[in-house]
């Protein structure tokens, strides 16, 4: 069963209806209960980065979570806001991030040669995995849907799991542990996307 | 690399998918629900849907539809029509929308966008402006219309994209009232004009006849989003209704055509 966190932000009917296609069970977890033995938890976002972690902070739903994480084989995606909420930080915000992915979420813009192309970044970006990501397994010619202004810059190297190229390249899915992000919308990126949310209800 | 996208636009009128000619005559193509589901089959790369009765007749947005139409829809949904005020902005995006679109109500006020784009993210305001262009003996040139084109504006189309951009406006659609239904063509003059002064992506909506003017428009603006009512709901010179949308290499290759035009 994947657990949905609602905490009031991101299209969780979307991630729903995917799963429902692909026969694999899924639900919407309203409250931190709902997560009792979950073993695959998607955190979705949208928005503003300060906005999504304080609502994910009154939400309840942190500690449980950081529980699974330490306690359990629990498998988190983060999806957009959702991924670099996994973060230490935004450059978008004030708070504090997760800090369950080491990095920093900064501004598309500051890539330098990304400067002066059209921003947000919007619509379908090809994308590169690292050999062996789980998450793409068996899909090629891989092409994903952005909407988004900043990116995940990860800390270390072997946290990137696939680039994307804007300008410059940048990690558009990151991955510690079983906590996963990415950066696109799966949930709107037809058969790619539902691949993906595949590969991750099966990892 | 970023795609330019592709995107069919619905519009919707007394419940049912309906098609204009120059913002007149809508005539009845089918049923919101089943086009989406055919353009989910065809993977099209996003969709708009702008319910064209709302703003005329001053009615809520029909959250209703919209929740059916987003939980239908497996591809970045737009809505636009009828929307006035943050809260109605945010309740769409709750029911699984990806972008909300402002006309009207950003033209008349546009810190309306600044106070949407804090709460759900300029990456999903949008503001559409419908622009006419005038040939008469004392109006010339181009101007913006409201309203399902029964109100003009005094701003030109590339000072209000300008402005709009400046107050939250993540994208900026650019509409041809003339060019509606006509698949005479995009605009291009008025499509290059606007990506000069903008940097939030474009979409162009208006005119376009075949997918060989998808690529002449992507030759004029490189990445940019090609919008069509007519041509993805229609077939022949009839008018005869078939919902229909390039393949993944059929897009493929109207890409190319265009950046090598755009390069050269």
């Amino acid at each position: 069963m994947i657990r949905i966190i609602d905490y009031g932000l991101g299209n969780i009917q979307a991630f729903l209806n995917v799963y429902k296609r692909l026969g694999i069970p899924a639900e919407r977890a309203a409250e931190p209960a709902a997560l009792e033995g979950a073993r695959h938890v998607i955190l979705p976002g949208v928005g503003a980065f300060d906005r999504a972690m304080s609502l994910f902070d009154a939400s309840g739903f942190r500690a449980p979570v950081e529980r699974l994480i330490a306690e359990t084989e629990v498998r988190v995606l983060g999806i957009c806001v959702g991924m670099q909420m996994l973060s230490e930080g935004s450059d978008e915000g004030q708070l504090p991030g997760l800090g369950w992915v080491p990095g920093r979420v900064r501004q598309i813009d500051s890539l330098k040669k990304a400067k002066g192309l059209p921003m947000p970044h919007m619509g379908w970006n090809d994308v590169e995995a690292r050999g062996g990501a789980m998450l793409f397994d068996g899909l090629d010619d891989l092409r994903f849907y952005f909407l988004h202004s900043y990116y995940f810059e990860c800390q270390n190297e072997a946290n990137s799991l696939a680039t994307a190229e804007y300008g410059d390249r940048f990690s558009c899915a990151v991955s510690n542990g079983h906590v996963y992000g990415v950066q696109f919308h799966p949930e709107k990126s037809h058969h790619w996307g539902q691949a993906l949310l595949r590969n991750f209800a099966l990892i | 690399m970023l795609r330019p996208r592709i995107i069919p636009t619905l519009l919707v009128h007394q419940g049912g998918l309906v098609k204009t000619v120059g913002f007149k005559d809508p005539k009845y193509v089918g049923d919101p629900i089943n086009a989406v589901k055919i353009f989910n089959e065809k993977e099209a790369d996003e969709l708009v849907v702008l319910d064209i009765d709302a703003t005329v007749n001053g009615a809520e947005p029909d959250y209703r539809m919209i929740a059916n139409l987003a939980a239908e829809c497996r591809m970045p949904l737009c809505y636009g029509g009828g929307i006035n005020t943050v809260t109605q902005a945010e309740r769409i995006i709750s029911l699984g929308v990806e972008k909300v679109a402002l006309s009207a109500a950003a033209i008349e006020r546009p810190a309306l966008l600044t106070e949407i784009a804090e709460r759900i993210g300029r990456q999903s305001v949008v503001a559409i402006i419908d622009v006419r262009r005038r040939t008469g003996m004392f109006r010339k040139g181009l101007e913006v219309t409201t309203r399902n084109a029964t109100r003009a504006h005094s701003m030109t189309p590339g000072e209000l994209s300008e402005e709009l951009e400046r107050a939250g406006a993540g994208e900026i659609v650019i509409n041809s009232v003339d060019r509606d239904g006509t698949k005479a063509g995009y605009d291009l003059e008025l499509a290059a004009e606007i990506r000069e002064r903008v940097k939030v992506p474009l979409t162009i909506l208006g005119g376009a006849g075949s997918l060989d003017d998808i690529a002449e428009l992507i030759g004029t603006c490189g990445t940019v989003g090609a919008s069509a009512g007519s041509l993805f709901v229609f077939k022949g010179g009839l008018r005869a209704v078939l919902i229909n949308y390039p393949a993944s290499e059929k897009k493929d290759q109207i890409c190319a055509e265009g950046f090598a035009r755009y390069r050269a």
